[in-house]
């Protein structure tokens, strides 16, 4: 059969090219990868190669031609024991196929189309109610640092789930750079409770690889800011890999560790990621703020089938709160928590501004302001429902963000109560952020640069009016 | 797994004890030029050859389609290294062990025997690709095979592939991850950090080195203080191989010593191939970089199909019988491109699917 040699398109953007030059002649045996022709593009000039083997029957363009539309028949090339003069002439009159044509042949509905191989069909997914469940009546509460608490959590985890193992720089024998990790290697041993070297970009890839391959890994960076070594592997390989396999392979990675502003460290220690990793569609992102917050997201997390950014505060390993006791205390993740209930203004926040928010609560409501304090909890997906509903009971948002204000956590709720709430609203969406500045390290600048309380006051005073 | 500190690696393990010059480094290449070439019988080159053969025209039709603008952005042809994944693959064990590679992964799925329907569907971005036409050329995968990507940043697919050995120490499932990159990821940072790490917990990896002379358009010679790649798990205690990786036999030979070694709980083996890629380094590379002849002489003289060709017309098979297998070969690639050109696009709420497994 004589085969038609079209103009190929030899980049994603070309559409026509200049035939520069033929380097084989009519009656010519070319065999597969014999180059047949130069092709001159806007960009460069390209060999045109014969996939085929045969003998070329007539050239339809010649050498030197310019504007030769991708598709046009440019030769005819006779195959294996066909008469070379027989393949002078395309069987029709030569057709100009277009890439935009190509791709319409294309369009058309395949008879025997087969499922892609993949093994989605198999997989099925609990759709979880997005509420915290009920405490029972009677539970004891009991009194946790935020450091025992996600200590526990991974413990509890490790015990349930063979497959969960916590991997990273100090997390065994060192018992953890913060102590998250304490006690783990005594329990777990060095099989499942791993110390790394210090190479941020290797293990966050061995911890990704892991969980492509079915394990559950915890993978803790001592500080997000070492994540930064490490971000083209929670970006392109954690998180887009569901996506990018059309729902074959999973990643259900946890990376953990502190995030934000710690205590005099200066600029490189000292920086909230929320808002880098929240804007990647694949991942989940969380940022507690208490101690039974932390566990049962934590317990939520390594159970997600996703891969999921777990950003701890450093500054708050250390307090206490009430947890429940509970057998197995897990907490729904995308779920906003309302700490305070009030009716004048809507302040939001999460991790360790929600500790702010609060104080602040606190001082406004000796001022006759009631503020209701909503820790957002989950960064990504955000409950959009949990705020807009605030918004159009107290109409005022003040959003408190331990971070920089450009491209915040706080924008994007400023954009939510815009795009959705527009008509609650009764005073602009006031951001209270950090200064935009890398963080300093003398103690006087170091403060100037960070929220705090009175800040937040000074905000809800302004848009409440008063 | 990895030990604890206080299982005083250094006295239970004889190899570290050996004096740097006769450690384990250099025995595995030892083996390799003490018997350089598998012997299969006939039936079982027939197979490879096919396989190779395959590859090639799969990758040649994918470049005729991509001429025709029904495969769009980038697509990388594996034409000319037939011979690494054919040879080093059909050595693995398809039950328990796992391959990860770079953007270059047609050839790699071929030789898993993943169906050419489903990948060619995948580059025509349709939605009977094996990802649904969202991955692309660049971005596919089968759980199924244990075909783990397809991964579009240089360098990547070795930390992963560490990862998926790790999986495999840690289940003890008996496996053993192939962590395919080229010369130019060769020169990555992560590389360097996983060799660490797979040594150090003497994890079952195979690092192989596909060395097609050119990272993009720059030769290894002027991008690379090293160009023995072999040596660079030397620093790490990593064993290296240098293996023809235009002779089918000699490839699969050294996949068989270095399987053994990885098998036996000894670590990582790094294995340099060299080999030679004949297309650009993507459809739209002009090869200003390297002479026409260079490209020649390399089909001429040292192509891998036309080498095991000679071979099994050494043991009997006719050219005619091996016309009729092009043919076949042929007739299937054709299919293939028949169903990818003819299935229909994903659907427009695909757009929205597989970003997140749970709802929340």
């Amino acid at each position: 059969m004589a085969i038609e040699l079209k103009m190929p398109a030899l980049s994603p953007t070309m559409e026509e090219g200049k035939l520069a030059r033929w380097l084989v002649k009519e009656g010519d045996t070319v065999a597969s990868g014999d180059i047949l022709a130069e092709i001159e593009t806007d960009k460069a000039t390209m060999e045109f190669e014969s996939i085929d083997e045969g003998t070329v029957g007539k050239i339809l363009v010649a050498e030197g031609t310019d504007g030769v539309k991708v598709g046009t028949v440019i030769a005819i090339l006779a195959g294996e024991g066909e008469d070379a003069s027989s393949a002078q002439q395309p069987a029709e009159s030569p057709k100009t196929e277009t890439v935009d044509e190509a791709r319409k042949s294309g369009e058309k509905p395949a008879e025997d189309k087969k499922p892609a191989e993949s093994g989605t069909a198999n997989l099925h997914s609990d759709i979880k109610t997005a509420r915290d469940p009920e405490v029972p009546h009677g539970t004891n509460m009991k009194t946790s640092t935020v450091r025992d608490a996600l200590r526990d959590a991974m413990a509890e985890e490790m015990r349930r789930d063979s497959r969960v193992f916590v991997m990273g720089e100090e997390v065994a024998e060192y018992q953890g750079a913060y102590k998250v990790t304490q006690g783990l290697l005594a329990e777990f041993g060095p099989t499942r409770v791993i110390d790394t070297p210090i190479t941020e970009y290797g293990f966050a890839g061995i911890g990704t690889g892991a969980a492509m391959g079915g394990l559950r890994p915890i993978v803790e960076f001592m500080t997000f800011n070492f994540a930064m070594q490490a971000i083209d592997h929670i970006i392109n390989s954690a998180a887009k890999t569901n996506y990018m396999s059309g729902g074959q392979m999973r990643c259900p990675v946890v990376f953990r560790g502190p995030n934000g502003a710690a205590s005099r460290v200066g600029a490189q220690h000292s920086q909230n990621y929320g808002p880098w990793y929240a804007s990647v569609p694949g991942l989940v992102v969380i940022a507690p703020y208490d101690a039974s917050d932390a566990k049962g997201l934590l317990k939520a997390a390594i159970r997600s089938e996703d891969p999921v950014v777990f950003l701890e505060n450093e500054l708050i390993y250390g307090r206490s709160f009430e947890l429940p006791e509970l057998d197995d205390h897990v907490l729904p993740i995308g779920k906003a928590r309302i700490m305070r209930e009030g009716k004048d203004v809507t302040i939001v926040s999460y991790s360790i501004g929600v500790g702010l928010a609060l104080e602040a609560a606190e001082t406004l409501a000796g001022e006759g302001i009631e503020a209701e304090v909503i820790d957002l909890r989950t960064l990504r997906p955000l409950d959009k429902e949990t705020v807009l509903a605030s918004l159009a009971k107290t109409n005022r948002v003040v959003v408190a963000e331990e971070g920089w204000p450009t491209c915040s956590i706080a924008s994007e709720i400023a954009a939510i109560c815009m795009d959705y709430g527009f008509d609650d609203l009764d005073a602009p969406v006031v951001r209270v952020c950090n200064e935009d500045v890398p963080l300093p390290y003398a103690a006087n600048l170091e403060k100037a640069a960070l929220i705090d309380a009175s800040r937040i006051v000074a905000a809800v005073k302004k848009v409440t009016y008063r | 797994m990895p030990k604890a500190k206080t299982d005083a690696p250094a006295g239970d393990n004889p190899v570290a004890t050996a004096a740097d010059d006769d450690f384990a480094l250099h025995s595995l290449q030892k083996a390799l030029d003490a018997d350089k070439r598998y012997a299969p019988s006939k039936e079982e080159l027939l197979r490879l050859y096919e396989q190779m053969l395959l590859i090639r025209r799969f990758e040649e039709k994918a470049g005729q389609l991509y001429g025709l603008g029904l495969i769009g952005g980038f697509c990388h042809l594996y034409i000319g290294q037939e011979a690494v994944a054919v040879g080093l693959q059909s050595a693995l064990d398809g039950s328990k062990d796992s391959v990860i590679t770079g953007y270059r992964d047609h050839g790699h799925m071929l030789a898993y025997g993943i169906d050419p329907k489903v990948i060619m569907a995948e580059l025509t971005g349709r939605e009977a690709g094996i990802s649904k036409g969202k991955g692309g050329s660049m971005h596919m995968f089968s759980v199924e095979h244990r075909f783990y990507g397809g991964h579009g940043i240089v360098g990547a697919q070795v930390s992963l592939g560490a990862g998926l050995a790790f999986a495999h120490k840690y289940r003890e499932d008996g496996g053993v991850a192939m962590a395919y990159f080229g010369d130019g990821a060769a020169n990555q940072g992560q590389v360097y950090e996983s060799f660490n790490m797979a040594s150090l917990w003497k994890l079952p990896i195979i690092f192989v080195i596909e060395n097609n002379q050119y990272a993009m358009g720059t030769a290894v010679s002027r991008s690379s203080a090293e160009t023995h790649f072999h040596r660079r798990g030397t620093a790490f205690r990593i064993p290296g191989m240098q293996v023809d990786g235009m002779d089918l036999l000699e490839v699969r030979k050294a996949a068989e010593i270095a399987l053994e070694h990885v098998r036996g709980g000894n670590g990582p083996v790094l294995m340099e191939l060299n080999t030679y890629r004949y297309r650009g380094h993507s459809m739209s590379d002009p090869a200003k970089y390297r002479s026409r002849e260079e490209v020649q002489g390399v089909r001429d003289k040292r192509d891998p199909i036309e080498h095991a060709k000679a071979e099994l017309m050494g043991m009997g098979v006719t050219e005619d019988s091996l016309k009729e297998l092009d043919k076949r070969v042929r007739a299937h690639v054709a299919q293939a491109a028949d169903f990818a050109e003819n299935s229909p696009e994903p659907s427009a709420p695909e757009l929205y699917t597989d970003v997140l497994v749970e709802t929340y």
